[in-house]
């Protein structure tokens, strides 16, 4: 900051005007954070001129306590308990970014509010001007505060019981095209996809009530067609409705209707806001319903490696407010999602416990405390004859959306659905019989399309693509392979 | 029609050799096998009934292998899955579950509907009867 600013050393820490932040309690090396204790990792540019403990503790300051100015009301609080404190920065080699590491009492949160914690750790302190940039790379959540949330309503183990399915990845599509459809088309490719082998067909994150298919008529055909697949094939089977709306109640008359009509799952956008996320979190396990999300919007704010907020901690946002299915990244697909990083955020919706890790992008330790696990999704771009990446990449854990990769077969909707549930299931075979299924995979493919049509057609299409684009988001940290 | 439940349904079915490398991944994750059959083989028919316990603490794959010709001996015409269990904190349920036997014909199921307002239909899935042959 330009000005009249004085250190606290030679006008003392209550003197009325502007003294650094670090010289008001926003900065302390010794601090040793409690396991109560929210951590942050944020990664920052300062701007020329501002020192990075400065910047790290201003970070500190205006996330928490602090204004721009000394205040004599502090005097009435213990502020030392509610200050912020950046307790360690690191400058990240060969570049002009830091990483600052801040605790964060667990009294300055809410219980169960995603809302609270944003507004208080992203809330102003982006658009500080002291600051080029400013990136929340990772949080660690304690269980004090973790338990103060449910979590997914049904989770990846309530999931698999309720939809008697094991032992491999869950399938899906995206109907496409993704616009324009009228109901009862939509619910043809529904049905061809569900008859033909797939657990779940899927709206997209715009697929809402437009002119063209309201939503009331999209759901009475889609059940039509999720019922008439179950009778196909003895399966249960799932279309998720999404019920994203421009209001709480109407999403609630959506999601209401989506239950009667005896849906297994509804879905809702990220778009709609944590508040709303939480309040369909509650609806859902009230309901029986399981609720997917749809990451729509997050790489407005989540690509950029020196602005925003890391998916990592949206995803652990996210498993708080509770989801049961999270869009997570596919690594050899279309959209952005380096292998380690996106590892990274499977882990943080699957696992219980996590150590830091920093090849992954894992800045803390992270003690879940039992809450219930998210389903991470796979979606976009991605096809049968990638069958061994996935399954090496993700494991079993996981939905995998094939949306062209069904459509798009040559030999129609169901030949396409066919096809990657032949692939999966020969995959997850090979895998289970000690097989090294990752340079296998092509021959393992190759053999079960020698009896299976539908997979040697889909094979033939989609060989060769594949979207091998260099990552903006990846760690900074690069494993050592060791041979 | 053939049934599409189980991890590998979609696959040829298992001769024995086969089968017996998916028991042995199950014991070597620690996961006792158990075997389940029924006439019922409706979508939400949670309960087939259990041929035997859990076999807990066998690690000789003949074993289970044994126990599953039995059951199917005794039921040639019902379905037969055999599943792996995970009793360890946090997984506790089933990791793998897949039809090791079908009955010669599978009969399917017939869906019913019934109308009621607003264009609303009430579905209801019904299993056909198995025939012995």
């Amino acid at each position: 900051m330009a000005g009249n600013i004085n250190s606290a050393k030679n006008k003392g820490r209550w003197a009325a005007g502007v003294t650094p932040y670090e010289e008001m309690g926003y900065y302390n090396a010794e601090y040793e954070p409690k396991d109560t204790d929210i951590l942050c990792a944020f990664r920052m540019v300062p701007q020329e001129g501002v020192g990075p403990i400065e910047a790290g503790a201003a970070v500190a300051g205006e996330s928490s306590t602090a204004t721009w100015t000394v205040v004599w009301t502090d005097r009435l609080t213990p502020y030392e308990n509610y200050q912020a404190k950046c307790y360690r920065v690191d400058p990240v080699p060969g570049s002009d970014q830091y990483i600052a590491y801040i605790a964060y009492d667990l009294d300055l949160f809410e219980e169960g509010s995603i809302a609270n914690l944003t507004s208080s750790i992203i809330g102003n302190v982006f658009g500080f001007k002291a600051l080029r940039s400013l990136r929340l790379e990772d949080m660690r959540i304690p269980p004090h505060y973790a338990k103060t949330f449910q979590g997914p309503p049904h989770g990846i183990v309530m999931e698999r019981e309720y939809l008697n399915k094991f032992g491999r990845p869950l399938l899906g599509a995206t109907v496409k095209p993704k616009l324009g459809l009228s109901a009862r088309n939509y619910g043809r490719v529904v049905y061809e996809a569900l008859r033909g082998g797939l657990d779940f067909s899927k709206d997209d994150e715009n697929i809402n009530s437009q002119p063209f298919m309201r939503w009331r008529d999209r759901y009475l055909f889609c059940m039509e067609a999720v019922n008439r697949a179950m009778a196909a094939t003895g399966e249960i089977k799932g279309h998720y409705l999404n019920v994203t709306a421009g209001t709480m109640e109407e999403m609630y008359e959506r999601a209401d209707f989506a239950k009667e009509l005896g849906s297994v799952i509804v879905m809702i956008d990220l778009t709609i806001g944590y508040t709303a996320i939480q309040s369909m979190s509650k609806w859902a396990r009230k309901n029986g319903v399981i609720l997917h999300l749809h990451r729509a919007g997050h790489s407005t704010y989540t690509r950029q490696k020196t602005h925003g907020v890391s998916f990592r901690v949206i995803a652990k946002w996210m498993r708080l407010a509770g989801v049961d299915h999270l869009h997570a990244g596919t690594v050899v697909g279309k959209l952005e999602g380096d292998p380690y990083a996106v590892r990274g955020y499977y882990n943080t919706l699957r696992e219980n416990k996590l150590q830091a890790d920093p090849t992954q992008g894992l800045y803390f330790e992270q003690d879940w405390a039992s809450l219930p696990a998210t389903m991470p999704v796979a979606s976009g771009g991605i096809h049968a004859g990638q069958m061994h990446q996935l399954l090496h990449y993700f494991g079993e854990d996981v939905v995998l959306q094939f949306g062209g990769g069904t459509v798009g077969h040559p030999d129609g909707i169901a030949e396409g659905a066919t096809a990657n549930r032949v692939a999966v299931e020969a995959m997850v075979q090979a895998r289970n019989e000690g097989r090294d299924f990752l340079s296998d995979g092509p021959e393992i493919l190759a053999k079960a399309a020698r009896w299976s049509p539908a997979l040697r057609k889909a094979l033939e299409v989609w060989k060769d693509v594949s979207f091998d684009f260099q990552s903006t988001d990846v760690p900074d940290a690069v494993p050592t392979v060791t041979v | 029609m053939r049934i599409t439940q189980g991890t590998f349904s979609f696959l040829p079915d298992f001769n024995e050799d086969e089968i017996r490398l998916q028991m042995k991944y199950c014991l070597d994750n620690g996961w006792p096998i158990s075997i389940e059959h029924t006439d019922d083989p409706h979508p939400r028919n949670m309960y087939w009934e259990m041929w035997g316990l859990p076999m807990f603490d066998v690690k000789n794959l003949e074993v289970p292998l044994e126990e599953l010709n039995n059951c199917r001996r005794a039921f040639p015409n019902h379905y037969i899955k055999l599943n792996g269990y995970d009793r360890t904190k946090g997984k506790q349920t089933t990791m793998l579950s897949f039809i090791a036997h079908r009955p010669k014909r599978e009969p399917g199921f017939t869906l019913e509907r019934t109308e009621g307002e607003d264009r609303q239909i009430r579905y209801t899935i019904r299993s056909k009867a198995l025939v012995d042959e």
